[in-house]
């Protein structure tokens, strides 16, 4: 009988990972180039057969792995993102604006015209929706890895996870607790300005507040926030709903507890349309 | 009409370059009659939605175009802002802005160059094939991107949208220990750039040359990274906040980016390493210098295949630079420069790692951004790439389809293009009637 050799059956058992990028800066697939230690041995465990960024081989599905980078903006992207579902077993949404919408989900509180106009001379050549989303509210997602930019050693956790199949590994708790561990002083408490640490998902390290500022929530809210009791005690206080809606509304607007929130606070909140 | 004369030939999307699009040639009767870079990704709309945020957060959100060279979005910004706010920074944050950019350079160079780039001067699809033939000079170019990233850690929190970037210097100056810390990897990654650019420069180049506008900041006492004027290789010599009167942006049907032309003769120019190189290598440091005229390279160059050779050098300079600055550096007090919010209008120019870039901000009595404008390196070089495929494509046009296509796209990748920064990139189409 004829066995195969360990080298011939790393071929063969190799899951094949495919990265597809959507609207987005390129930012969280850089995070997977950034594994500079893990990178090549990471080669071995996985054929990477469609990555667009990091090499010429394009190889069509169907995929054991993808990763998603970038949020819903365009029909044809619409379309295109039900065909990567269609070829990929396990589906991993990366970062701020696949999970939530991005930076770019600021034009669901505006006017689609009115932005086409604001940048480009002939906004006839431009297609676009109206609407930035995140790629779960297209198709069934697996797994979804938060951040702007999403966390490299929480990417490699999730690829070895999904490569032993189990769950991963990554705290849905908020950045307080980073704060305290890293022994930060509090910037909501000692400097009276609004800090989105209490209701924002770990993730980051807490870099904020140990650079002396507030955070701004660049990982989406933490599981179970309380979003409204934070910014009615920030809004008792001295910051103004001017200041705390923009601050609710940035990388992750569109995310349902921060969206909400913002809504709420929003003095002209009547205006504020999104899917 | 035969049936090569109407074939079409798609080769694959654009790959090893940052962000989506796609080339089409369009041909008749063998000869070329429209070359199109076509960028198709999905807008973003930052100039819009910029508009009445507080000016506060505009390099965090700035920085968001491009996970590459945040840097560079996020030092022209808080440059343009504090013209409008008439701030004067200090000389410790302005040498602390200048590391900020040295990691960078080393960051994004350091991937155009293993990642992207080096695997087309030997046939090989990616860094990892590459991996198999060059391990030591694959892992060393690994390290030094990663000592890049250390910098950009160190300073900013993480490498990637760093954090640490305010209008008026930084929410908090570095201390001494952590940038002192980072000096034996600099020293290393000083004699291991160097060896970079010794390899590369022996590297076959096609024997490709164009009549260039190359265009770059120059500055009377340091190589150009935040602050200078901007010059070019046919004799400009204008203030950035002139920028506007020389250059213009034009939209075309293929491309959500817009194209940048000098005016007034909507001519196309060239920027980026070489063309800073071309117009500042008296300013390089010493060793940078010595290897300038050492290796097997005529200057100014205006072989854009040769541009790999113009990064390795500022990859060199910028590790002699980051050393200089953390050996003499004392503290940083203010990390910040205080200013009052008025109704205003500033502009900038800084050098990203690929070339170019420019912003101009209107700002409201309260502080939010009325009118954002934002120049990209990309959007810039994206009408001269273009004309280069226009030139070029006569020497590579055969038989083989493929073939064509790949010596298209290495011209392409040579200028390092950042598409999701010009917007956003690759499919090949060569349309033959």
């Amino acid at each position: 009988m004829n066995t195969l050799n360990s080298e011939e059956q790393a071929v063969i058992a190799k899951p094949r990972l495919a990265v597809f990028k959507f609207a987005s800066c390129d930012g969280c697939q850089l995070q997977l180039l950034s594994c500079e230690d893990e990178l090549l041995s990471l080669a071995d465990s996985l054929e990477i057969v469609h990555f667009l960024e990091a090499t010429s081989r394009i190889e069509s599905g169907p995929y054991d792995i993808a990763l998603v980078e970038g949020s819903i903006t365009t029909y044809a992207d619409r379309k295109r993102i039900h065909e990567v579902r269609h070829q990929s077993k396990f589906l991993i949404t990366i970062g701020a604006c696949a999970t939530a919408g991005g930076i770019q989900a600021l034009k669901n509180w505006g006017d689609r015209n009115d932005f086409l106009r604001c940048v480009y001379a002939h906004p006839e050549y431009i297609e676009t929706l109206a609407t930035s989303t995140a790629i779960a509210d297209h198709i069934p997602v697996d797994f979804e890895l938060r951040g702007c930019p999403i966390n490299r050693f929480q990417l490699l956790e999730v690829l070895r996870a999904v490569l032993a199949g189990r769950k991963p590994r990554t705290p849905s708790h908020s950045v307080c607790l980073d704060c305290k561990r890293r022994g930060s002083v509090c910037i909501a408490v000692s400097k009276d300005e609004a800090c989105l640490g209490p209701i924002t998902q770990s993730g980051c390290g807490a870099i904020c507040p140990a650079f002396n500022r507030g955070c701004y929530g660049c990982f989406g809210p933490a599981s179970q926030p309380n979003c409204d009791s934070l910014a009615d005690w920030y809004l008792r206080g001295r910051i103004s709903a001017p200041k705390l809606v923009p601050l609710l509304r940035n990388f992750n607007s569109n995310a349902a507890d921060f969206r909400t929130c913002g809504d709420r606070v929003d003095p002209s909140s009547d205006q504020g349309v999104c899917e | 009409m035969s049936d090569r004369a109407i074939r079409t030939i798609e080769i694959g999307a654009l790959t090893r370059v940052e962000g989506e699009g796609a080339l089409r040639v369009s041909m008749k009767d063998g000869i070329i009659t429209d070359v199109q870079l076509a960028i198709y990704e999905p807008p973003r709309f930052f100039e819009a939605l910029l508009r009445g945020r507080p000016l506060e957060e505009t390099p965090d959100i700035t920085a968001r175009i491009c996970g590459i060279c945040p840097i560079a979005y996020q030092m022209t910004t808080v440059h343009a802002l504090e013209t409008a706010l008439r701030v004067r920074i200090t000389p410790e944050i302005r040498v602390l802005r200048r590391l900020l950019y040295c990691g960078e350079w080393i960051e994004s160079h350091g991937v155009h160059m293993h990642l992207l780039h080096i695997p087309d001067f030997f046939g090989y699809e990616s860094i990892i094939e590459l991996a198999k033939r060059f391990p030591e000079q694959v892992n060393r170019g690994l390290r030094l991107k990663k000592i890049g990233n250390r910098i950009l850690e160190v300073m900013g929190g993480r490498a990637v949208h760093p954090i640490n970037v305010a209008v008026g210097g930084f929410h908090k100056g570095p201390p001494k220990a952590e940038l002192q810390a980072l000096l034996p990897d600099l020293h290393w990654g000083l004699d291991a750039a160097i060896a970079v650019a010794r390899w590369v420069a022996a590297f076959d180049f096609p024997d490709f040359f164009g009549d260039y506008e190359m265009v770059a900041l120059q500055h009377p006492d340091e190589y150009p990274m935040n602050e200078g004027q901007i010059a070019s290789t046919k004799g400009l010599c204008i203030a950035a906040s002139e920028f506007e009167n020389h250059f213009g942006e034009r939209q075309v049907r293929h491309s959500t980016a817009l194209q940048a032309v000098k005016l007034p003769d909507e001519s196309s120019y060239f920027v980026g390493p070489l063309a800073r190189l071309n117009l500042n290598r008296q300013m390089l440091s010493v060793s940078a210098r010595q290897l300038c005229d050492e290796l097997p390279i005529r200057w100014p160059c205006f072989n854009p295949f040769q541009s790999i050779i113009a990064r390795a050098l500022e990859v060199v300079h910028a590790f002699e630079e980051a050393i200089a600055i953390i050996r003499n550096y004392q503290g940083c007090s203010p990390a910040r420069v205080k200013y009052k919010h008025f109704e205003s209008e500033g502009c900038w120019a800084t050098e990203a790692p690929r070339g170019l870039i420019y912003h101009r901000f209107k700002i409201t009595i309260d502080g939010k951004i009325a009118f954002a404008k934002i120049v990209p390196p990309t959007s810039q070089n994206q009408r001269q790439i273009e004309q280069d495929l226009i030139a070029y494509l006569p020497s590579v046009l055969n038989d083989d389809d493929a073939a064509t296509g790949l010596a298209c796209e290495k011209l392409i990748r040579s200028y390092d293009p950042c598409i999701s920064c010009a917007t956003h990139f690759l499919k090949l189409e060569i349309d033959r009637r």
